[in-house]
């Protein structure tokens, strides 16, 4: 699953200001997408069938979010700690190979 | 020091060369002035190093980009007026929320319809919220030094605020006057170059800015603004005290008092009206009245001890308003008048609405006020709270 920052994402922790002296004086960088994710917020899930993949990368490149990589052997992977579920990867896919599964919570 | 017979605009535009100002962003064409054609000008003869002038679409996009050059570190400037102040509106939260020091240089003209170039304080006052401070210059010297000022105290560690430095329309922007200007090394020993509070260039420690302030987090960066606000406080006077030491125009009141001390009724208002109403001072003094003056130099943050310590002393306060918040009354008005509530000191307010749209406040105009004034502190009650002193009946 920890796979788009790797260790990053692993190791990152939640920042909690508990005093307003803990607080930066401006709000930059609050909370981190390393620690902060936005996978919950979705409804249909992307599921690839490396059968049918060309490796072409459309999905890699049309991904608004981005939360699809490339894995070692080639073949593209969802990091579904970000990925909202909004199937522009499955609509671009010229194969037919990313499919959206309804999500059971 | 070089003396020149210059515009309101054209003080400000040598304040900001002078200031060493690197990033100008600014819509070239109407409501702008001539304060940002006098900078192009200084681009286009070699008058100036190192200054980067981005002509944009837009008075939004102009703060825009002068909030993207001032997260970089650069020390950043721009000027607007009326209708283009109020399309920089959503930005100019952008600017203090991000706790950016730009310093803009706002012609007070009247805000259209109908559509008018002259004098009114309706436009900046409209951005009183915006976490700006506002300075509201009387004559054309105080917006030179008014803009130099700006910098160190925006920039100050203990500020990184934005900062408006206003002037009348017409009365000052387009009147020439004498302006003492300081020499370049001068400046620069005033004021050093910025050292920002973060800077986007960092680029071994990226961050971002502007993200997502939940409700848990986002109630606290308002307070760290409204803390920063009260600093500046102690900043402007110290500041404005450093600048009177090493130039001789002390700067250290936030409100400017003028021959209050022993005054049954004090003229309070703010730009260049003021002139007229010392003026009036004087005459009045010569004639008997026991009055003065109050100009209220900083708006933001607003000057409460000064004003309580002012009104512990005086009978009664004439607040002359050149803007007003339809539906209440005069926004100084308003602003005085709720700072004293609770106080101990009640003297007599009553608000003027003088000037709209740059209708001309004269000497005798000031002197039927002082004797409305003289009457309502006999009788010990008012005629009426808001006078539409002007109005043709």
């Amino acid at each position: 699953m920890n796979t788009l920052f790797r260790e990053k994402k692993a190791n990152a922790k939640k920042i909690m200001f508990k005093s307003i002296d803990e607080y930066p004086e401006v709000p930059i960088t609050l909370g981190t997408t390393l620690s902060n994710f936005t996978g919950d917020w979705r409804n249909f899930m992307p599921v690839v069938d490396e059968s049918k993949c060309i490796k072409c990368y459309i999905c890699w490149k049309f991904c608004p979010e981005p939360a699809i990589y490339i894995k070692e052997d080639g073949y593209i992977a969802v990091d579904y700690d970000y990925c909202k579920g909004c199937g522009v990867c499955a609509n671009e896919c010229p194969t037919k190979a990313i499919t959206m599964v309804r999500e059971e919570k | 020091m070089p003396k020149k017979v210059i515009s309101g605009n054209y003080a400000a535009a040598y304040a900001a060369k002078h200031a060493r100002v690197e990033v100008v962003a600014a819509y070239p064409i109407t409501p702008q002035t001539s304060i940002i054609e006098k900078i192009a000008e200084f681009i286009a003869n070699g008058e100036v190093e190192n200054l980067e002038y981005v002509p944009v679409e837009s008075e939004h996009s102009a703060m825009a980009a002068c909030i993207g050059a001032s997260a970089t570190g650069a020390r950043t400037f721009t000027a607007t007026s009326a209708q283009g102040l109020a399309l920089m509106h959503e930005m100019l939260h952008w600017a203090a929320g991000a706790r950016l020091p730009v310093v803009m240089v706002n012609v007070n003209r009247a805000m259209a319809p109908p559509w008018s170039v002259w004098d009114d304080q309706t436009d900046s006052l409209a951005q009183r919220d915006t976490g700006w401070l506002q300075f509201y210059a009387e004559n054309n010297q105080e917006v030179y030094d008014g803009v130099l000022m700006a910098f160190k105290i925006g920039e100050h560690e203990k500020v990184n605020l934005p900062v408006m430095i206003i002037e009348s329309a017409f009365i000052l922007s387009h009147t020439y006057d004498v302006v003492d200007m300081l020499e370049q090394e001068e400046v620069d020993e005033f004021l050093p170059p910025r050292k920002p509070l973060y800077s986007l260039t960092d680029f071994d420690n990226p961050f971002s800015i502007g993200a997502l302030g939940t409700p848990a987090d986002y109630y606290e960066f308002r307070y760290k603004i409204a803390k920063a606000m009260e600093e500046a406080k102690k900043i402007i006077k110290e500041v404005g005290k450093e600048f009177g030491e090493k130039f001789g125009r002390d700067y250290s009141q936030m409100i400017e008092l003028y021959k209050t001390d022993d005054a049954d009724i004090v003229f309070m208002g703010m730009g260049s009206l003021m002139g007229t109403v010392k003026e009036a001072v004087e005459i009045l003094r010569s004639e008997g009245y026991k009055v003065g003056a109050a100009k209220v130099r900083w708006f933001r943050p607003f000057p409460r001890e000064e004003l309580y310590e002012l009104a512990k002393s005086v009978q009664g306060i004439a607040v002359l308003d050149r803007n007003f918040s339809f539906g209440q009354e005069g926004i100084l008005f308003n602003e005085a008048k709720g700072v004293l509530y609770n106080t101990g000191a009640k003297p007599i307010m009553k608000n003027y609405i003088v000037g709209l749209g740059g209708r001309d406040l004269t000497v005798n105009d000031v002197r039927k006020i002082a004797n409305n004034m003289k009457k309502i502190i006999e009788k010990g009650e008012l005629d009426k709270e808001i006078d539409w002193y002007h109005l043709k009946r």
